[in-house]
């Protein structure tokens, strides 16, 4: 026998609530709205261009502000040093520099030549101000392109209704994981797009789950009221949601622990989006339907 | 008893051992595959750069110097024309996309356009009644031009790598004027930089001796242009016609003349072996300037006529510069300078780390997730666990016999997938439960489970396939190595977490006959 984990007989009131819900998550998300106009993003190298270098040295590096000053002789702008998972590893970004993409490429050399050949060079990267254009551009697009493309099938499954309100919930979720970023000032590359495109898939995941729950209880109980509809439409597949969920983030933990740096910065915006998208599925989604007239339309 | 057709069950066993054949050849070493019978596949997982370490560029073809080239051999050729005609003209000059010119006298307009016109017809021509002719190139013979610039850039690109023995590269088209170039297992990538940074345009042309060779005061008929030996520079004032260039080139080699320093040797086809031989023979005695892109590499006096076709290259090369050299003049000349945009490279320390931390990362991602099924279903739990461990060795398979490339990303992919596959395990089961609690015997409970939850599934991992295909299509390497596993995944999934654990209950029901479920 397996553990009944989630109770089958649960009785929340979603709908009742969704006044306070909703002023909650709507506070969230003016929170985060606030943050991206005012502090913006930490933007990485992909957006922002510039150098990014991970040396390995023989010995653990001793004076780390000698080597900042080393490299910030030879370079323009500013030049951050982080000690990337142990003593020996560095990790060094350099603001691009001025001028077009050869300038990036002859910096690169400048300080290959200070460092020398006695470290390991285990990462280079150089973008241009073309590349990191592009990026920028393409990652808008993606996200944009996903929300429309999630919002046409489910009119299409569904009805418009459900169309509309998934879409309102799909781009809560997306300014979340934005918010972390600008929040927290976590930097901001091209993975970031690949967290924000995956909790929109996650969460519309749950949302079409719940969704299909209400239009086969919508066939049928004629008579129930609507809000009462969805509360059952909720509490019913809401022991599959959080189950779901539940294994989505085990197996996000394991990547965030064991995965080295690289893949645990990866992860760590996934985690947040794939519980903030659960969660708007069950309280935000579902109860917004209400608003829409839905029951009226469909007699 | 729930009835499942002979021809699907032979399918989901025959599906399974195919995953596991085609799987098997990455647990083998290099040597055993090759001893392994021809039938056996011998595909394994292809690595991204960020896994297998190496370098990447992104380079981008500058159009825009390949088109002022041109402007600068058109306005050489009008120049030419208008001269042999002696037709008067003043203000010929070359801009970015045009050039431009006034006839002395316009009554001159239709005569002039129409001696150009017979050298390229393709042109167009503009004029105003003061005389004023401007010529430029039309849109299709523009476009048609970058088109056949960028594929001839490849094919230079390539063979510059291939000789300098770089293993497998991987050289590719992105959009309409870029070029990426994969090395795998490169470290540094300079020198690869170095031969790709030029364009290589090699010219044969008499030194002009008559003139100063000052670079402030250029004389009309000639360039002015540098020789550097470390740091020495000299200048030549140099002819503009050209007696040679490299298209008439066959060969090139590094060599050592007899004094034991590095040189070159090269050898021309007959035309352009003949043109040089006439070349110097009328002109022993004076010199000559070998220019590689505008700078002088070489410039030797004619002692006797060079008859053979062939020739030697001495500067004061180092070895490493000479065997550059001869590759570029064997590879030949880039239609357009290539500019590098973006340059990422992994050294193989930090790949075998990503793999490591990777394979750790999704093992213990898989355990936790099996764990859990097995906690929260017991025995289906288990069955869903089996479904997994097959969606593994076949995602795996299709990613061998597709060589998709696996990216640290990927790996992520990878893991996601498991945690997104038992979804569809979970709605099964949860909806066997709800049924069970409805009243349902056991057997139809099981049907109407997979029945009912079989559209949430469908439109459920639909909306992930979607959101993965416009990853796929926005994204660059890393990201699109992930939407590949995600979307294989899930599309395994559908037959592991579906077809596969109905088929185990299906024979649970048939050979242990149980009465209640286990759920």
């Amino acid at each position: 026998m397996g553990l009944q984990l989630i109770p089958y007989n649960t009785n929340f009131d979603v709908v009742g609530k969704k006044n306070v819900i909703f002023g909650i998550l709507v506070a969230i998300a003016v929170l985060c709205l606030g943050s991206i106009f005012i502090q913006g993003f930490n933007y990485g190298i992909d957006f922002k261009g510039g150098l990014l270098l991970e040396i390995r040295t023989h010995e653990p590096v001793a004076d780390i502000a000698k080597l900042r000053s080393d490299m910030s002789s030879v370079v323009v702008g500013e030049v951050t040093l982080q000690e990337f998972g142990s003593p020996n590893d560095i990790l060094i970004r350099v603001e691009r520099q001025p001028g077009g993409d050869e300038e990036q490429l002859a910096a690169l050399a400048k300080i290959k030549d200070k460092l020398g050949t006695s470290v390991d060079y285990r990462r280079v990267e150089t973008v241009g101000p073309k590349v990191s254009a592009d990026l920028i551009r393409n990652g808008v697009y993606a996200v944009l392109w996903a929300l429309i493309a999630m919002l046409v099938y489910i009119w299409f499954r569904f009805e418009w209704q459900f169309g509309v309100c998934s879409f309102i919930t799909l781009a809560h979720d997306s300014l979340i994981v934005l918010g972390l970023f600008s929040l927290f000032q976590l930097e901001f590359n091209e993975t970031t797009i690949i967290a924000v495109l995956i909790t929109v898939t996650y969460s519309i995941n749950d949302t079409v789950v719940i969704y299909d729950r209400i239009r086969e209880n919508l066939r049928k109980f004629k008579k129930l009221p609507l809000g009462e509809l969805i509360n059952l439409s909720i509490n019913e597949t809401l022991s599959r949601t959080i189950l779901t969920s539940t294994t989505t983030l085990l197996s996000l933990l394991g990547l965030y622990f064991f995965g080295g740096p690289v893949i645990a910065a990866f992860s760590f915006p996934i985690i947040v989006g794939i519980t903030a998208g659960t969660i708007s599925s069950i309280t935000v989604s579902a109860p917004l339907l209400l608003h829409t007239g839905l029951r009226a339309e469909k007699p | 008893m729930i009835h499942i057709p002979l021809w699907k069950t032979i399918l989901v066993i025959g599906v399974c051992l195919l995953g596991i054949v085609f799987v098997s050849p990455n647990f083998f070493t290099e040597k055993q595959l090759e001893n392994l019978p021809g039938w056996f596949p011998k595909n394994t997982l292809v690595l991204g750069l960020d896994l297998q370490g190496g370098a990447h560029l992104l380079l981008e073809v500058d159009f825009e110097a390949a088109l002022q080239e041109q402007m600068n051999t058109l306005s050489d050729a009008i120049r030419t024309t208008l001269r042999k005609e002696r037709i008067g003209y003043t203000g010929l000059s070359a801009k970015k996309d045009f050039v431009t010119l006034i006839l002395r006298d316009p009554a001159d307009i239709k005569k002039a356009t129409d001696l150009i016109t017979q050298t390229d017809h393709t042109l167009q021509i503009k004029s105003t009644p003061e005389g004023q002719l401007t010529f430029t190139l039309n849109e299709a013979t523009i476009r048609e031009r970058k088109k056949s610039a960028l594929a001839q850039s490849i094919e230079i690109i390539r063979r510059r790598v291939d000789e300098t023995g770089t293993a497998e590269p991987f050289i590719q088209q992105q959009g309409d004027d870029r070029i990426l170039v994969q090395l795998p297992g490169l470290q540094d990538p300079t020198r690869i930089k170095n031969l790709l940074g030029q364009t290589a345009k090699l010219q044969f042309r008499f030194v002009d001796t008559s003139v100063a060779a000052d670079p402030a005061k250029p004389t009309p008929g000639s360039d002015v242009l540098a020789e550097d030996h470390n740091g020495q520079v000299a200048y030549y004032a140099v002819k503009k016609q050209v007696i040679v260039n490299g298209e008439n080139l066959v060969d090139a080699q590094p060599g050592f003349d007899e004094y034991n320093r590095p040189i070159v040797t090269f050898k021309f086809d007959s035309l352009g072996g003949k043109k040089f031989g006439e070349a110097t023979k009328n002109n022993v005695g004076k010199i000559f300037a070998i220019i590689l892109d505008d700078k002088v590499i070489s410039a030797p006096r004619i002692n006797t006529p060079i008859l053979g076709g062939s020739g030697q290259i001495s500067g004061s090369f180092t070895v490493q510069e000479a065997q550059d050299l001869a590759l570029l003049m064997r590879a030949g000349a880039l239609p357009a300078p290539l500019k590098v945009l973006e340059e990422r490279t992994v050294g193989p320390g930090l790949g075998a780390d990503s793999i490591l931390a990777g394979e750790r990362a999704t093992v213990i991602a898989i355990l936790l997730v099996m764990a859990f099924m097995f906690i929260a279903y017991s025995f289906f739990g288990a069955i869903a666990n089996i479904a997994v461990i097959f969606n593994l060795i076949l995602l795996f398979a299709a990613l061998s016999v597709a060589q998709a490339t696996l990216t640290l990303p990927g790996i992520a992919g990878i893991a996601l997938t498991i945690g997104m596959a038992v979804d569809a395990n979970v709605l099964i089961n949860e909806r066997i439960k709800e049924e069970l609690r409805l009243g349902r015997k056991m057997l139809s409970a099981i049907d109407a489970g997979y029945n009912r939850a079989m559209t949430t599934i469908i439109d459920s991992n639909l909306t992930t396939l979607i959101g993965v295909g416009i990853l796929y299509h926005f994204g660059t390497g890393p990201t699109r190595g992930f939407a590949v596993t995600t979307s294989i995944g899930i599309l395994v999934s559908m037959f592991t977490a579906i077809t596969l654990t109905k088929q185990i209950i299906a024979w649970w029901l048939r050979f242990r006959h149980p009465t209640r479920l286990p759920l």
